[in-house]
């Protein structure tokens, strides 16, 4: 019993690998993807984040406005970019490849999490760059290993659950322009109601409630913790990570049995 | 003596009031080549699903290569490979690349993953292609690497739904010596929809004409013809069987889907 389990979850881990290292292939063929999502993260942070550093409007406790930011636009950029990531799949259901990974005997959450793990992977470009436009802005990063592995485990995880979620709407949708709709609306309420430009302290009541419950409040308040030096959680890292793992592995178990939705 | 490979029990698919697949029960033995004919809307596509597990029958079962498609749906999996109507490789990787994903989603021995790929595009007579990204295939091409790969694994059947939709006669006709190959030397049983009579009298060994969900004639290509009485053609035995083609309807996903494959490959 036991046996036949560890053989199906070898199984499971390696074909998900496999689903992620094709996804990743298809970047090498053409990476100029990896450039345009550095755009967005520089927009945010030399506009947006002047501008509010120097009009002094946003009370960070001891942190600089800037080094407040950098964290959390590190996050909104995994969040945009992953939640239009389901799109992808609505285009292979219309081509016939997810009909003939269907028909294939992969598990189904390992093509759901070896997709999700692509765009993690992917996200790590915008972690370069939030990095690099930080160090312009004299942002005081934490350089130590074991922060700077942390940020990559966060970025990916954030970019696997937000990714995982944008595939799950897909399978509900269905079709291209319905899921550009529903993506437009669940963006912006996803980073408002989190702590990524602003602290959760300054929001009415029921938006801070909001704000516990959106899981992007977590990844940025780890985020936050492993980035800057001297920077502390205001959850706890246990509780950000718990939150971060525990909602991917609903999302992907909710993907894999929606997935065989998108042949039909 | 004949082995059974595919066995339709009372195989049934509602789609709310309507009733795509009515009750079919079919045999195919391993090694035939067996057709599904009938105008658009009459219920192949549907049948296909439910046989490669991609779509639950809402009553009846069906037997692939000894397992359920209901209850031991991924023994199925491992016994078939799938070529849908619309294109199933990937544009964006490379032909080796697509038949490579394929040999590893199938455990296929590590040992051997290259010398099947080398071996399944020389077959197809893509040998000088294997490293051209598939977006720059000819229409023909993409359809031989996407029989490569649902064969790579050698299953005991292949299902193809319009394999030669979209492509020129050239290009049917090597695409059919190429399926008729791969029976002789691997034993493969092929099960496929099409819309060309001609295809069917020339590649079946036994075909049925499907009408509203329904088969409703089922035979060898002489066999339908005598059925009607001397000198008659398949078209004539079509045109009794499954009406006229202009009655039915197939919607717009699927009229949509169609030409857009139509396109792609073209």
């Amino acid at each position: 019993m036991t046996i036949t389990f560890a053989h199906a979850f070898a199984g499971f881990v390696e074909k998900t690998f496999v689903i992620t290292e094709f996804e990743l292939r298809k970047l090498r063929h053409d990476f100029t993807e990896l450039i345009t999502r550095a755009l967005q993260p520089a927009l945010w942070l030399l506009i947006f984040g002047e501008v509010f550093s120097r009009s002094g409007a946003m009370h960070t406790g001891n942190l600089p406005y800037l080094d407040f930011i950098a964290p959390g636009i590190l996050a909104q950029s995994v969040l945009f970019v992953a939640i239009f990531y389901g799109i992808n799949v609505i285009w292979e259901r219309d081509l016939g490849i997810v009909q003939k990974f269907l028909a294939s005997p992969t598990p189904r959450a390992a093509l759901v999490l070896g997709k999700g793990f692509s765009a993690g992977i992917r996200s790590l470009s915008q972690t370069v760059i939030v990095y690099g436009l930080s160090l312009l802005l004299g942002v005081k990063l934490d350089w130590s290993l074991l922060a700077l592995g942390n940020v990559l485990v966060i970025v990916i995880l954030a970019a696997t659950l937000f990714s995982t979620f944008s595939l799950v709407i897909a399978c509900i949708v269905k079709t291209r322009e319905r899921f550009m709709g529903v993506g437009q609306v669940l963006t912006m309420p996803l980073f408002f109601a989190s702590n990524a430009i602003y602290p959760t302290d300054i929001m009415p009541g029921w938006l801070r409630t909001v704000s516990h419950l959106n899981p992007l409040t977590y990844v940025v308040d780890a985020l936050r913790t492993f980035m800057l030096t001297g920077s502390t959680s205001a959850f706890g890292l246990g509780l950000d990570y718990a939150v971060i793992v525990l909602t991917t592995i609903v999302l992907v178990g909710v993907g894999a049995r929606l997935y065989p939705r998108l042949a039909t | 003596m004949t082995e059974v490979v595919l066995e339709l029990k009372n195989l049934t698919r509602r789609f709310g009031a309507f009733t795509a697949v009515d009750t079919l029960n079919l045999s195919v033995n391993a090694g035939e080549v067996f057709g599904l004919l009938g105008s658009n809307g009459a219920g192949k596509t549907t049948t296909i699903k439910m046989l490669t597990t991609l779509l639950p029958p809402s009553s009846g079962d069906a037997c692939v290569a000894g397992s359920s498609v209901t209850t031991q749906p991924v023994g199925v999996r491992r016994a078939i490979g799938y070529v849908p109507q619309a294109v199933s490789v990937d544009g964006s990787l490379t032909g080796y690349e697509n038949l490579l994903i394929f040999a590893k989603l199938y455990d296929l021995p590590h040992s051997e993953q290259k010398a099947r790929i080398r071996e399944a595009l020389e077959f197809m007579g893509l040998a000088a292609e294997g490293g051209r990204m598939v977006g720059e295939y000819s229409g023909g091409m993409v359809r031989r690497l996407e029989i490569a790969q649902a064969t790579l694994h050698r299953p005991r059947v292949l299902f193809l739904d319009e394999p030669t939709v979209g492509l020129d006669p050239i290009a049917r006709d090597a695409v059919w010596k190429l399926l008729i190959d791969l029976r002789a030397s691997h034993g493969t049983t092929l099960f496929f929809t099409t819309h060309y009579l001609e295809e069917a009298e020339t590649h079946c060994d036994r075909m049925a004409i499907m009408h509203r969900g329904k088969i409703a004639a089922l035979g060898t290509c002489k066999e339908l013809e005598a059925s009607l009485g001397a000198g008659r053609t398949l078209n004539d035995v079509f045109d009794h069987y499954a009406g006229s083609v202009l009655d039915s309807g197939g919607n717009f996903r699927a009229v949509a889907a169609d030409r857009a494959t139509a396109q792609r490959l073209g």
